[in-house]
């Protein structure tokens, strides 16, 4: 049981079932008090920013609002022994000047051009998925739909099994969920991740094969010098758990939405040409990722004291929703013409997956509404969210 | 009106392709490129403004 939250301002708890539940009315009270960088000591401790000119400055001061760190919770430890410990999640944990060569590595097989040849394997996925469960009249939009797609799309990508699915799923979840609140789990479930991609490496290297990107990466070069294992190994980490939960939270929320607003299903029918709009739309408010930073050196930031250490909550979220710079932030408006929104981060560290992530959001609720246009809620209470720092739905029943 | 990127601000989030297909467009690390040279025609001004109140870098400048 966790200690009630007395102050927000002094003692947030990302993990406090009430904060999981409704973020962005707390968002809204810490944004709006005299004191928009919150502090909490709990977990470990760290700061929160909720305006958005905050969060985007400090994601555009690298050096000292470092990502060495980009969870929020403290390791467990002994996490810096072992074979694996100098294996990260690059680009995304990396500062310059290696950050450079890590991000342009990754940074070709995620563009628009490249991502485009997922399409089609993911809107057939979308529909075999869709085949189970749509003459039930019932199913889990979270759980049946959404959490199975972005798995298996970037499993594809990297040459692993499918039938791993389930593995991978809980994995990323004991990193990103659970983990986040039981270090010791997200060690395990890390090292799991680090030793089955060591198993992969090791069996490329003994068996050359083509066209997936772990087989790439080890015939990739960087200024005449292979890449290194610990490098491919933070790679394959930081895909699978950067490109699992977050994309599946996103669809699950935007169903979510969907479900319980018909106007905006008739809306996208009516103009479909809004579909790139909307989508914009719908990642601004639904955003479901927060990352976080490692402060460099003692700074003073807006008036708050930040020390060596410290963590900061790249409160992306809440950035998304302040009035400052989003009209009505709370509505929903999928013809918004203007919206620099940050859902996919900011500066150096912006998530090297958008375009993949939007290709799988698009295909994932075109192809449903598609197939089950109309479509509402079982029992709006009974939906359940993860939360900290990755949000959206877990169990969703829908009926159509 | 004329249109520039400040590749050093541009990180790829491509917002700018989406609100603007026809004027931007991607390099192969998905950082923004100009897919129009010299003066925006008057018919997709409207959208040349849109993308640059969409990129979240502030890395397009308008000139009219």
């Amino acid at each position: 049981m966790q200690r009630p939250v007395e102050d927000l301002l002094t003692d947030y708890n990302i993990m406090d079932p009430d904060f999981v539940k409704d973020p962005f009315t707390k968002f809204d009270h810490i944004r709006e008090s005299q004191c928009p960088i919150a502090h909490t000591e709990r977990w470990g401790g760290s700061w929160m920013p909720t305006r958005y000119e905050d969060v985007v400055a400090m994601a555009q001061e690298f050096e000292i609002f470092t990502s060495r760190g980009i969870l929020v919770m403290p390791p467990a430890p002994g996490w810096d022994e072992g074979p694996y410990a100098s294996v990260a999640a690059p680009p995304i944990t990396s500062d310059p000047p290696e950050h450079h060569w890590h991000r342009r590595l990754i940074l070709p097989i995620f563009s628009p051009q490249s991502v485009a040849k997922y399409e089609q394997g993911t809107k057939d996925l979308c529909n075999s998925l869709i085949d189970e469960f749509i003459d039930k009249g019932v199913a889990d939009a979270a759980g049946d739909y959404a959490q199975h797609i972005p798995v298996r799309v970037i499993a594809t990508m990297l040459g692993v099994p499918l039938e791993m699915e389930e593995e991978f799923t809980s994995w990323v979840r004991g990193v990103l969920e659970q983990g986040m609140t039981d270090p010791e789990l997200r060690a395990a479930s890390s090292r799991k991740i680090i030793s089955f991609f060591a198993e992969q490496l090791a069996d490329r290297r003994k068996n050359p094969r083509e066209g997936d990107f772990i087989s790439e990466l080890t015939q990739a070069e960087v200024e005449g010098q292979k890449v290194p294992d610990h490098y491919i190994l933070g790679v394959c980490n930081l895909m699978l758990v950067a490109g699992v939960d977050t994309t599946w939270s996103a669809i699950g929320s935007t169903l979510w939405h969907f479900a319980q607003h018909p106007e905006h299903r008739q809306q996208l029918r009516d103009n479909p040409h809004l579909w790139p709009t909307a989508l914009e739309e719908l990642l601004r408010v639904y955003a479901p990722v927060t990352m976080a930073r490692i402060v460099d050196r003692d700074t003073e930031f807006q008036g708050c004291p930040m020390k060596a250490g410290d963590r900061v909550l790249m409160t992306f979220p809440a950035a998304n929703r302040d009035p400052r710079q989003f009209e009505n932030p709370d509505v929903v408006k999928l013809d918004r013409e203007h919206n620099r929104h940050v859902a996919f981060g900011s500066g150096i560290h912006r998530c090297a997956g958008s375009n993949l992530a939007r290709l799988e959001l698009r295909v994932a609720l075109q192809t449903w509404l598609e197939r089950i246009p109309e479509y509402s809620l079982v029992d709006p209470t009974a939906v359940t969210w993860a939360g900290g720092q990755v949000r959206g739905p877990r169990r969703c029943l829908v009926k159509f | 009106m004329r249109v520039t990127i400040n590749e050093e601000s541009c990180h790829g989030h491509q917002m700018c392709a989406i609100a603007a297909p026809e004027i931007f467009g991607s390099d192969d690390l998905g950082n923004a490129v100009l897919l129009i040279e010299g003066d925006i025609p008057t018919d997709l001004q409207g959208k040349a403004r849109r993308a640059e109140a969409n990129c979240p870098e502030r890395a397009i400048l308008i000139t009219e």
